[in-house]
């Protein structure tokens, strides 16, 4: 079909939400590169943060094809109230087990979306939903093993881990704030929208905690945290972003 | 003194730099596990070097990004170093003669056969 001016807007919403999640989870998540817990873990979890700037990347892209400024400019000259990323993302790395407990969440959902988006009208879309296929089934296997390995480590483990389930739970929920074009985007068949990705994801979470004998609260007993996607943050995000772009505000015009 | 770093997360982490507490002790309870990749179906794993980890589970989401991130891989095995049996290298003596033992190795037989069939080419 025929995308009016609405649907663009909606499409650009869309990806400008998705990249900014991936861009500031994966800076936080850079964050424990050779402070991680063993040698081992610390590689694999900063692997997987540069996965996610590349993805972020791949979606800045496409955002510049669509008349946005290029992918630098749009990374590291926006202030906090011009991003759109969940409030989950922004939050510091605190404890490891804070930190898995955000990887299992977002990445579920990361990987549900994605899968959805695979059959994006938006050809640039589904194009890169295939690419990343196979990198994000390892984020999620990943997080999936600690899961398992921590519920069955000592009592102590068990415990955090499921404290950092219950403490990141309403974070996790604002990933699924509704945007503007939901029927827009809907309609054009770019993407189904916030609430079905919410109802796989709810299942594909609460069934993988329930195998480790973890519980996850009650959806209606936690307030989700929203609005990020609409450029309202916690005072964690422009000291993020200024660390971020300190080495880009030296020199904004320097070919690298 | 608390630490101060070039490296802002150490500087915020406010480390104490008499304090012993980061010091780790060693590995009591990890075992080393041995990693063997596959580049293409169809060819043989080859080992690419060992990790820590605490069951195969874990060394095998280790080794994925240890010894695969970069270059191909279709296939990856872990085992524990414990259950890899060995010679002794004071049993070196075993393999001495074996290096003179030419008749032994195929590629004679294929270079022979290249010669045979160049030859009977060059006689029709």
């Amino acid at each position: 079909m025929e995308l009016t001016e609405r649907h663009v807007e909606g499409l650009k919403e869309l990806l400008y939400k998705m990249a900014d999640d991936l861009l500031i989870l994966g800076h936080r998540n850079s964050e424990w590169t050779g402070l991680g817990p063993v040698l081992e873990e610390d590689i694999a979890f900063s692997s997987m943060a540069q996965d996610k700037l590349g993805q972020s990347l791949a979606l800045f892209e496409l955002l510049h094809e669509l008349g946005e400024n290029v992918p630098d400019i749009v990374a590291f000259t926006r202030n906090d109230n011009q991003f759109h990323n969940c409030h989950l993302v922004e939050m510091p790395i605190g404890e490891y087990d804070f930190s898995l407990a955000r990887h299992f969440f977002f990445d579920h959902a990361d990987a549900i979306r994605f899968a959805m988006l695979e059959n994006s009208s938006f050809e640039g879309l589904s194009m890169i939903s295939r690419k990343f296929r196979g990198e994000i089934k390892y984020h999620t296997m990943h997080a999936d093993v600690w899961m398992k390995q921590l519920s069955q480590g000592t009592e102590e483990s068990k415990a955090r881990m499921q404290s950092a389930i219950n403490a990141t739970f309403p974070l996790a929920l604002g990933i699924f704030e509704e945007g503007g074009y939901e029927a827009e985007l809907k309609e054009a068949g770019i993407f189904e929208g916030e609430t079905a990705l919410k109802n796989q994801w709810l299942e594909k979470v609460t069934t993988e905690l329930q195998k480790h004998g973890y519980t996850l609260p009650g959806i209606n007993d936690v307030t989700p945290a929203l609005g990020g996607r609409k450029g309202f943050h916690t005072e964690h995000l422009q000291p993020l972003l200024n660390e971020m772009s300190e080495v880009f505000q030296i020199d904004p015009g320097a070919d690298w | 003194m608390i630490i101060k770093s070039l490296d802002p997360r150490i500087t915020r982490a406010g480390l104490d730099d008499e304090s012993k507490d980061g010091i780790q002790q060693p590995m009591d309870q990890w075992f080393t596990y041995e990693v063997f990749q596959q580049k293409k179906r169809g060819t043989h794993h080859v080992h690419v070097g060992s990790l820590h980890a605490p069951d195969s589970e874990l060394a095998i989401l280790f080794a994925k990004e240890q010894y695969a991130r970069r270059g191909q891989c279709v296939n990856l095995w872990v085992v524990k170093t414990a259950d890899v049996f060995a010679t002794e290298y004071e049993d070196e003596d075993i393999f001495a003669t074996t290096p003179e033992k030419k008749y032994r190795e195929p590629e004679v037989y294929k270079v022979m056969d290249r010669i045979q069939a160049y030859k009977a080419k060059q006689n029709s």
